[in-house]
Order: C-alpha cells, then sequence, then structure tokens
C-alpha cells in the first residue's frame, strides 16, 4: 500500500505553471528523487506533497500508522502540524530554517521528542547524545550552541533534530547543496544508511544525479512543471527515454 | 531442471533524441532459456549486444517488447513490466549482477561494500572478509575503500560483491577481464561451486579458457544493425 499517493496536482504562479498535473506514489521505505533544473517545479512539488503549499487542484493522500487515509490539503491545521512534528520530518538546505540558532545542539534535537511528549530529562538528553553521535558530531559538544558549528555540522545536527522522533516519511530539499564534496560525501553516506537502516521513506529533490543515483530507489524527471519520465533510478539514468532526460544524463560531467 | 529465466520476444531500440531521434536497434526477437545450474555464455562479436542484453535481463535497460520472466520466490516475475519496487525485491532476492567497472558510495571501506549485502538481509557479515581473502585481496586492504586499488582488485571486490548474497541468479558480464591467472582460477572455481550449488548464471567472457571451463552452452548474438 502506498504511503503517500498524490493526483493531478496542479499549481500556477501567475502564468507560469509550476505543477501540471502530477502524480506521485511513494510507497513505505522507499527513497524518491525528482531531479530536474532549476525552475522545473522540483521544490514546489515537494512543498505541496507536504502540505505547505495548496495547490489549485488535485489531492494528496497520506496513509496513517492506522492505515486511515488523509487528503492532506483538507487536514485541520492543527493536525497537519503534528503530523509534522510527528510521522513527518523535513529536512531543507539551509539548515538554519529548521534549526533554533539560540538553542543548544541537544536542545534543537531533544525539542522534537519533548514535542512529541517525552518529559523526562536525562532521557531526553541521552537520547539526543545518542543522536548527536550517530550523525558523528562529538557528544562534548552537546550544550555548544548551532553557531559554533560548521556547514556541514549544522546540516548533521538537522538531519539528528528530524530524524530523532523515527519519521516515516521524510522530504527532503537539496539536502546537500551548498556544502563542500568532501562533506558531502560523508553525509550522503550518512543518510543513506540512517533511511535504509530507519526504513523510511522519503521525497528528495536534488539537482544532481549523482546524489539522486546513490540515494533514491526511484526517480522522478521534472520539466516545466510536469513529469516527463519516473522509474527505476539505474534504469531512467542508464536508459533515459526522454528527449529532456537524456539531455539532463548526458549533460553531467564525468569526475 | 528448474527453468529460472527465460526471455520471450525480447526487442531493444536505442531512440537517440539529442541525434534528431536516430534509432539504433540492438537486438530483436531474443527467446533465452537458462536453467538452474546452468552456465550460458552469450557471444557474438563487439556490438552484437551483450552486454545490453544482459541489461535489460537485470532491468537496468527498459525492453522496448517482449516479457523477462524470472523465478522469484515461487512464481514467474516479468522484469520487463514489474513495478520498480517489484523489481528491487527480485533484485534483492533473486537477481544478482556483476557489472564491467566497480561502482560504489565514495567512502566506504571494501569490506563495508561487500559486508552490507549480508547486513541489508539480516544476516552474518563475517563470510565477507571470508570471500575478499579468498579473491586474493589481503586482510591490510579490507578498511581502505576501493577507490586508489588496481583494476584487477576492484574487480574483485565486485566480484565478492556481487556471489556474497547467493542470488539463485547470476548475470556476470566479463567477471575476469582484469585478472591474472591464479584469480582467474578462483573466479572459476567460485563459478563451479555456484553451479552446484543450483545458481542459473548467465556471463559474457571473451576469455576462450574461461569460457570454455564455465560455459555449458553458448548462447549466439548477431549486431542487429541497419538505422531505421
Amino acid at each position: 500500500m502506498t504511503l503517500l499517493s498524490a493526483r493531478g496536482l496542479s499549481l500556477r504562479f501567475g502564468a507560469i505553471p509550476a505543477l501540471v498535473d502530477v502524480d506521485v506514489d511513494l510507497w513505505q521505505g522507499e527513497v524518491l528523487a525528482i531531479v530536474g533544473e532549476s525552475g522545473s517545479g522540483k521544490t514546489t512539488l515537494l512543498n505541496v506533497l507536504s502540505g505547505r503549499v495548496t495547490p489549485d487542484a488535485g489531492h494528496v493522500f497520506y496513509r496513517d500508522p492506522h492505515g486511515l487515509e488523509h487528503d492532506v490539503h483538507a487536514m485541520p491545521s492543527p493536525a497537519l502540524r503534528t503530523l509534522h512534528r510527528s510521522d513527518w520530518g523535513f529536512v531543507h538546505q539551509d539548515p538554519r530554517q529548521n534549526l533554533r540558532m539560540n538553542v543548544s545542539a541537544g536542545g534543537n534535537v531533544g525539542e522534537r521528542l519533548m514535542a512529541r511528549g517525552a518529559r523526562h530529562y536525562g532521557n531526553i538528553r541521552a537520547e539526543a547524545i545518542d543522536w548527536l553521535t550517530q550523525v558523528e558530531i562529538d557528544a562534548s559538544r552537546v550544550d555548544d550552541l548551532p553557531r559554533t558549528f560548521s556547514g556541514g555540522m549544522l546540516q548533521r545536527l538537522q538531519i539528528a533534530r528530524t530524524l530523532v522522533t523515527h519519521p516515516r516519511l521524510v522530504f527532503m530539499d537539496e539536502p546537500t547543496g551548498g556544502l563542500d564534496v568532501s562533506v558531502q560525501a560523508r553525509l550522503l553516506d550518512l543518510i543513506r544508511t540512517l533511511v535504509a537502516r530507519l526504513g523510511i521513506a522519503a521525497v528528495l529533490v536534488t539537482h544532481d544525479i549523482a546524489v539522486a543515483r546513490l540515494l533514491a530507489h526511484r526517480i522522478a524527471v521534472m520539466q516545466r512543471g510536469r513529469i516527463v519520465e519516473t522509474g527505476l533510478t539505474d534504469q531512467v539514468l542508464d536508459d533515459p527515454q526522454h528527449a529532456y532526460t537524456q539531455l539532463l544524463v548526458s549533460s553531467v560531467l564525468q569526475a | 531442471m528448474t527453468l529460472m529465466l527465460r526471455t520471450e520476444g525480447l526487442a531493444k531500440t536505442f531512440t537517440l533524441h539529442l541525434r534528431g531521434g536516430m534509432m539504433l536497434p540492438v537486438l530483436s526477437g531474443i527467446d533465452l532459456e537458462v536453467h538452474a545450474g546452468e552456465c550460458v555464455v552469450l557471444s557474438g562479436p563487439s556490438g552484437a549486444g551483450k552486454s545490453t542484453l544482459m541489461r535489460s535481463l537485470y532491468g537496468n535497460y527498459r525492453a522496448e517488447a517482449g516479457r523477462i520472466l524470472v523465478r522469484h520466490g515461487g512464481e514467474m516475475v516479468d522484469i520487463a513490466s514489474a513495478e520498480p519496487r517489484i523489481v528491487l525485491a527480485v533484485r534483492r532476492e533473486t537477481l544478482g549482477y556483476v557489472s564491467q567497472f566497480l561502482r560504489v558510495v565514495p567512502r566506504v571501506s571494501t569490506l563495508d561494500i561487500v559486508a552490507d549485502e549480508l547486513i541489508t538481509r539480516g544476516r552474518d557479515p563475517a563470510a565477507a572478509a571470508v570471500l575478499l581473502s579468498r579473491l586474493n585481496i589481503p586482510r591490510r586492504l579490507h578498511d581502505i575503500p576501493p577507490a586508489t586499488f588496481s583494476g584487477g582488485e576492484q574487480q574483485r571486490v565486485n566480484l565478492a560483491r556481487g556471489f556474497i548474497a547467493g542470488h539463485p541468479i547470476l548475470l556476470l558480464d566479463e567477471p575476469t577481464a582484469s585478472l591474472d591467472a591464479e584469480n582467474r582460477a578462483v573466479v572459476v572455481e567460485m563459478i563451479r561451486e555456484a553451479k552446484q550449488r543450483g545458481t542459473a548464471i548467465v556471463a559474457i567472457c571473451h576469455d576462450a579458457e574461461v569460457r570454455d571451463a564455465i560455459a555449458d552452452r553458448l548462447f549466439p548474438l548477431t549486431p542487429a544493425r541497419e538505422a531505421a
């Protein structure tokens, strides 16, 4: 059964079609990459799927752990907020959008647990430290403020904050964008390992085809608001069918 | 013998949109059958479509027409039309593929690359080091990512990763191409053992000596060609 499914999503920004009749299905534990160049509608699609932006037409359905299906855009906003705090996670390209910069690293991770109802300080702190270690941040930094962290560390802290509640579904917007290549490789391996181990489903927006190949089971290629091709990641990248995908794949520099 | 893999009327044409929609027919009307414990070697000149056929069998290339039936669990699954998550399940449980060149996540150690295949299947990862050592990758290299390895070493890491899970069907693209005589012999022995366990194998192999040692029969391919 699908975890998330979208039907007929359309959205215009004035004269610009940002989404045109987009369907998406995501299964439990599946990582779907949305690729395409800037302005193709990738981030808009992510925002609509996660209920942050309302489409002009179409529906997004989320199936909760009890098997009940929810129309994401028809949910009352407190219910949607609860979903974002518990079942869902969102990893932004800029970790500052998600982190509280004047709260300690441990506090940033613990806050998500508290929002879900955890109250025992010792347990929260222990779990925060455990997660900092999992994302390779030294436990001695638990009381430091995020502003003393490097870009790569901030991104890892954001991932710890997002995954600490064991979400079933994570939305990621260019999670490795803006990082040094060496930091990127480590972060990608971290995301890949954690997502596989926790069995998390993810929708990942990236303009970097190599990132999609590494992390995603399935890929959807967007051009001018439409999904022009979708399928198994290695199949779409090694045997692209659509003219735009062929252009995208053939334009990648070989390192 | 149990039929493990069968193609029916498999065809593959590449359409190059960036070359004005030029069509490159590579495969047509391919009917291949492979049984348990059997090794079929694809033969034919360069450009005949051997690798294309193998990649199609793996679902890496999209079949244009025909069916690719693979015995997965108790039933035959058509790789050509199956949903992506079904193809992934078939690859996890049933269908292994050793490509010509190693492709890995940067900075992951050699041992982890192989052990990961066992861990993700909930099995004891200890066998990974044993198989690497059998393929003459010494212990002192196990903790190093294979990026700096020689071509032959990388191929042996690739083989270890491909063989470790014991898939019932194995696709091997030039498994011994850059190996010396000693390592070729190890790989030939591993293929023999896999066949004895009932593994169905499809291989591409230009080395006549290795081919004679592993092949139960050849499956000849001829260049389709002539652009439409």
